[in-house]
């Protein structure tokens, strides 16, 4: 299945680097996540868009993940040349993850 | 203990709609209302706004978006207190003032200068993203502290009606009502921690009520059209609940406050403020039915010794263009007008970029789903050094209309100014902020609080 299906995802800019939160439907499949959902997953499922780091937060107490992705907007929202500077429809990239169920 | 105060979020953007601001100040039950109408670039352009004209520089939209609001503040006793100064907080002041005045409503206008730090910057200070000395970055048109709430408490201690400022921090728009309004003390970090997070969860209004949330059979949102905007309703312990005006548009559940809780942080451990430095992790949300989310938890830690600034420069030209393509092999002919494009470009422009737009232009990627849409959109652009050569991307996209491919339409072109944008750390002694008063009942124009 995808993200998608289990989960949903806000995606934000700071400069050039893309903040993605990814937040379980279920919070009993927040463990799933965490085991899947790797930063160096992350980083190969986005590997055309994130040219730098990829770091993950936990945040048990929701819960969700949150990445930051370095170096994934293209310079930035003010001098992106993309179709979408902020990178606001990266959430759904991020969604379109395979995960298999436990 | 001090009775719980109310404070709702009325504009997440320069652009934002305007009636959801109304609606929150006639019936909110509120004691504050903040208005953040200043993205990072913002300021930037009103700089070079406010060198062409003293009296510009701040938001364009401040006489359309008050007019109708003051009287509705007035009338319920709510005060306001936004960023809309942007480049320009003292003729925004004037002009708030002088609206008022217009309108027949006695309210005084408090506005806090100083975040123009652009005289500060020295090759000590490094840019944040290169490391690099600021002084070498290129055609600088602006530099601005993000303000905290140290800052906007003297102007809230006037009585003003409306605060104005410029650059400030967005929490800290929520921020500074909330202490005033409880007494907390600048070092009172884990309240202080838990007013981020409220103002952090106010700051883009309709995205905690939502906005920015709704996907159809997924996440259902009633009443998008008529998206109602967010109030807190905070205690003194610093918790809080968050929820909207009923009977208007949109929601607010776990779900919808989690996605904003999270939105732009990068460390959730770690938010760092010109307030304090604030731990979302130990932050507790729970539903109490009818739109309404309690929050509480956080902790915080001392503020840095630093404010951050946002430093607008002159990036360069950007060039656009974009043709359709539409119907029984709508792919490849548009595949082709791109590769026609690109044997134009490369050579002299090898930094444009060529997207399908219905395939992958928004993520780079189809991520495999290799689908043969009905459309497609060919998507030219280039951040280039001079203007001629924006132009010529546009100009070569147009050509196709008689050179390219079959069936070619819908021809877009631009060339506009990029305004780019860094950041830097400055030590926080390099920054003084000021307080003018001007009253719509005071003869005299202004009158200054100097160095509050």
């Amino acid at each position: 299945m995808k993200l998608h299906d289990i989960a949903h995802a806000r995606a934000g800019d700071k400069g050039n680097t893309s903040t993605l939160s990814l937040i379980p439907y279920k919070p009993q499949d927040y463990a799933l996540l965490c085991r899947e959902i790797t930063a160096e997953r992350v980083k190969a499922h986005l590997a055309g868009i994130v040219v730098g780091k990829v770091t993950r937060f936990e945040c048990p107490n929701l819960p969700a993940l949150t990445f930051t992705c370095e170096g994934a907007l293209l310079g930035g929202v003010t001098v992106s040349p993309g179709l979408d500077p902020h990178g606001k429809s990266l959430s759904f990239a991020l969604l379109e993850m395979r995960v298999e169920s436990d | 203990m001090k009775r719980s105060m109310r404070i709702g979020c009325g504009a997440g953007f320069q652009g934002d709609r305007f009636e959801p601001a109304v609606v929150l100040a006639s019936q909110g039950g509120l004691d504050w209302l903040m208005l953040e109408c200043l993205a990072e670039r913002t300021i930037a352009l009103a700089t070079l706004q406010r060198v062409r004209d003293p009296e510009a520089g701040y938001d364009p939209l401040l006489d359309r978006r008050l007019r109708t609001l003051l009287p509705q503040l007035k009338k319920n006793g709510v005060r306001l207190i936004t960023n809309m100064g942007a480049a320009n907080p003292l003729a925004a002041g004037r002009r708030v003032a002088a609206l008022a005045r217009e309108l027949g409503l006695d309210m005084q206008v408090a506005v806090v200068s100083g975040d123009e730090v652009s005289r500060h910057l020295h090759p000590g200070i490094a840019v944040m993203e290169t490391g690099a000395p600021v002084t070498e970055v290129p055609d600088i048109v602006s530099a601005n502290a993000y303000l905290g709430a140290e800052s906007l408490l003297p102007a809230i201690q006037t009585g003003a009606d409306i605060i104005i400022g410029g650059r400030i921090a967005d929490p800290s728009l929520a921020v500074a009502p909330i202490m005033h309004h409880f007494g907390w003390r600048l070092d009172d970090w884990d309240l202080l921690a838990r007013a981020t997070v409220i103002g952090h969860l106010l700051e883009c209004a309709g995205q905690v009520t939502g906005g920015y949330f709704a996907d159809p059979g997924k996440k259902d949102v009633p009443g998008l059209a008529h998206l109602g905007f967010p109030f807190a309703a905070v205690d003194a312990d610093g918790s809080a609940f968050i929820s909207k005006v009923p009977g208007s548009g949109g929601l607010v559940t776990l779900a919808t406050v989690k996605e904003q809780l999270l939105y732009e942080v990068t460390d959730p451990a770690a938010y760092i403020t010109p307030d304090v430095v604030a731990d979302f992790t130990g932050v507790r949300l729970t539903d109490l039915g009818g739109d309404r989310v309690h929050v509480t938890g956080g902790r915080g830690l001392p503020r840095t010794p630093t404010y951050k600034a946002s430093i607008g420069y002159r990036a360069g030209w950007l060039g656009e263009g974009e043709i359709s393509y539409a119907g029984a092999n709508a792919r490849a002919r548009a595949e082709l007008a791109a590769a026609v494009l690109r044997e134009r470009l490369e050579d002299e422009l090898p930094q444009v970029r060529y997207d399908l737009i219905g395939i992958n232009a928004a993520h780079r990627s189809d991520f495999g789903a290799n689908i043969e849409p009905y459309e497609v959109r060919v998507r030219v652009a280039g951040l280039c050094v001079t203007r001629a050569e924006a132009e010529r991307i546009g100009w070569e996209l147009e050509s196709l209309g008689t050179n390219g491919p079959a069936g070619g339409g819908g021809f877009r072109r631009s060339a506009t100014e990029r305004i780019g944008v860094v950041s830097a750390l400055l030590p926080r002694n390099l920054v003084h902020t000021d307080v003018t008063v001007f009253g719509a009942h005071i003869d005299a124009d202004s009158q200054t609080l100097a160095d509050i």
